[in-house]
């Protein structure tokens, strides 16, 4: 029943082969993959475990388990379940396939042993990835899917430089902790920062995502980011840079998801804003901050799948997600708005939802490191959150104004991934230690004090009048069908501008010069009228010429 | 965008529950009674106070209300500058041919 030492990306890579070859009603089986996966690593796998593969002179360790990576074992298996439940109307067995393999690739990473598996596995990533962007099969969507591309292809190449260079210097692949310094951990910590979305860096995720397909948004929230912040963890924990790029990651994002029009970008920048709590727990580094990096992982995987299953629905349903045309569709859509509402509590970090047990990690762990003004800065994007992902998503999507539109509730699938979702948030934020139990460091974190609650539902709650103080006097800003520029603007209008600028001044210059040298031709004497040359101006000339010449010489001889 | 068939025509529908301006009332009175009440737990109960800032009496009350006009003021000010035609990337078809023709 069980197999021990098992890679868990080898089931998944197996049934992404079969399922393409099998008649469409196998897709029902794909289900047992992540099922019978997750249960295997529960009751085969043991910290400790390795398999191993040589590869050209190297041993590729396929599989080491620590405690860190069954924890994102068992999330990635359940994130997987969660997936391709919700994926299960879709008739397009590419993003099933699609779907499997990014799975497996996650999984592949987070149980690599060294560099150069990581390495492999986050290239898999990219390409299985992109499908699921490309399989909405819209000019828009091949170009974003394109540009997404680019980027993780980008991190890949930075990341295979960056491990080069670090076995060069240390005589080592091991994955392990690297910390700042060398070139070589510079380049790393590029790469990473890339699938992490660092500020300035985090375009393609907000271009990308809200271009996928319903259901590949689903995958796509899941793991690449999660498997990012996991090496991070892992490579470079207490790295004081970290915290301050994690503050930066948890505000800027907010104040873009207020004024975006279309809701499953609002998601995406939240999931920005999430992980940077993330990135600041990694950067203090002590065993609370780290724990509480991960547990928030652990939980925004669920949340937030949660929310762009309801957002998926809603697509699949009406056809667009544009906050600015949608509105009161809780009249045909009851059970998806109650869902969506528990994933916005579970974002907003209200008592009794999961965001509450790990963002609380993270706040905790920020005074006790000492970083005040930093702390006040998550509690505004605490705040923040609430406001454009606990109140905005529900609220412009299933309320607000009543737009005439009444779709039909989400299919069956839908429901049941969106229900499995919501009780584990549910289940994870009453019941902390079931998830605290798979922690990693030593942990002894009590979430629900009186402080704590009491101050969370003050945040919460006068946020929440702030949105209605600010509504009822006309001062919100409204929906408006419109785009926000932001760092792509680099890449997708500046940088074409300048080359189709230049290309334009080339071309100019190629006419002018091609005028030009006609003119200068047109001004040559012509040979046939050589009767104006008289043999006395030629005779000048030449003496000159060797008079020029000699002096050169002698010049020449003499120095 | 959205597609025309699911345009019903609401005007026989009977109003839900919350088109009914009475029931957002009682739900707008009682949110604004258990933020009362939060204030007022605050200085009936002793809370940990591990910053400085959390001296200050209701702070988390007074720093979320504040944090979130706050962001959309400035997220409002951001529109001037950062706003344009949901076009703004992809031109419509009718502008693509002017746009290559002044390429070359």
């Amino acid at each position: 029943m069980w197999i021990t030492n098992l890679p868990p990306f080898i089931p998944f890579f197996i049934g992404a082969i079969l399922l393409p070859l099998l008649p469409n009603k196998a897709r029902y089986f794909a289900l047992l993959l992540p099922i019978w996966g997750g249960l295997n690593l529960f009751f085969a796998a043991t910290p400790g475990d390795w398999v191993s593969m040589p590869m050209l002179e190297f041993e590729l360790q396929l599989m080491h388990v620590d405690k860190l990576s069954l924890m994102f074992g068992y999330l990635f298996h359940i994130a997987a379940l969660i997936a391709i439940t919700y994926s299960l109307h879709v008739k397009d067995k590419l993003q099933q396939t699609a779907g499997l393999l990014y799975a497996g690739s996650a999984l592949g990473a987070v149980f690599c042993g060294d560099l150069l598996g990581l390495f492999i596995f986050w290239e898999l990533l990219a390409l299985t990835s992109v499908w699921l962007i490309w399989a909405r099969r819209t000019e828009k969507a091949n170009a974003a899917g394109i540009r997404y591309l680019i980027f993780q292809v980008l991190s890949g190449v930075l990341l295979l430089a960056g491990t080069l260079l670090h076995y060069h210097q240390t005589g080592s692949f091991e994955f392990t902790y690297i910390g700042l310094g060398s070139m070589a951990s510079w380049l790393i910590f590029f790469a990473l920062g890339i699938k992490c979305a660092f500020p300035f860096l985090h375009t393609w995720l907000t271009d990308g995502y809200p271009e996928a397909t319903p259901t590949g948004a689903v995958f796509l929230s899941a793991f690449t980011t999660k498997v990012a912040i996991f090496a991070l963890a892992k490579t470079f924990p207490g790295e004081s840079l970290l915290v301050y790029i994690g503050a930066a990651m948890t505000c800027f994002p907010i104040f873009y998801a207020v004024i975006e029009n279309d809701l499953r970008k609002v998601l995406a920048y939240s999931l920005i804003n999430q992980l940077g709590f993330m990135v600041c727990g990694i950067g203090i580094g002590t065993e609370l901050a780290l724990n509480g990096a991960v547990a928030h992982a652990f939980n925004d995987v669920i949340f937030k799948g949660l929310l762009f299953m309801t957002m998926g629905a809603v697509l699949y349903r009406v056809g667009h997600v544009m906050g600015s045309d949608l509105g009161g569709l809780h009249k045909t859509m009851p059970k998806t708005t109650i869902f969506c509402i528990v994933g916005a509590a579970s974002i907003s970090a209200f008592p009794l939802f999961s965001g509450f047990v790990s963002k609380s990690m993270v706040m905790a762990a920020m005074i006790e490191a000492g970083h005040e003004y930093l702390w006040l800065m998550l509690l505004f994007a605490s705040a923040g959150v609430f406001h454009h992902a606990g109140i905005k998503i529900p609220f412009f999507a299933f309320f607000a104004h009543d737009s005439g539109l009444r779709p039909k509730e989400a299919p069956n699938n839908m429901l049941a991934a969106m229900f499995i979702a919501s009780v584990l948030c549910i289940v994870i934020g009453s019941y902390p230690d079931v998830m605290y139990a798979l922690l990693p460091w030593e942990n002894e974190y009590v979430p629900y004090d009186i402080t704590h609650t009491l101050t969370q539902l003050q945040l919460l709650f006068f946020s929440a009048l702030a949105f209605v103080w600010l509504n009822k006097k006309g001062l919100y800003p409204p929906e408006l069908r419109s785009v926000n520029i932001d760092m792509e603007w680099l890449y997708r209008r500046m940088m074409p501008a300048i080359g189709s600028r230049i290309a334009m001044r080339l071309g100019q210059l190629r006419d002018d010069s091609n005028a030009y040298v006609g003119q200068l031709i047109a001004g040559l004497p012509k040979v046939s009228e050589s009767s104006a040359y008289s043999t006395a101006q030629l005779t000048r000339r030449m003496a000159a010429i060797l008079a020029i010449m000699l002096l050169l010489g002698y010049i020449s001889r003499n120095l | 965008m959205s597609d025309p068939k699911q345009q019903h025509d609401t005007s026989n529908e009977a109003p839900g529950f919350f088109d009914k301006e009475r029931n957002v009332t009682i739900i707008l009175r009682v949110f604004y009674a258990l933020c009362a009440l939060l204030v007022i737990l605050d200085f009936v109960v002793h809370r940990h106070i591990y910053t400085d800032f959390e001296k200050i009496p209701a702070f988390y009350a007074i720093y979320g209300f504040v944090a979130c006009v706050v962001l959309v003021v400035i997220a409002k000010e951001m529109r001037k500058f950062l706003m344009r035609d949901e076009d703004y990337y992809e031109p419509t078809e009718a502008e693509v041919p002017e746009a290559k023709e002044g390429d070359n």
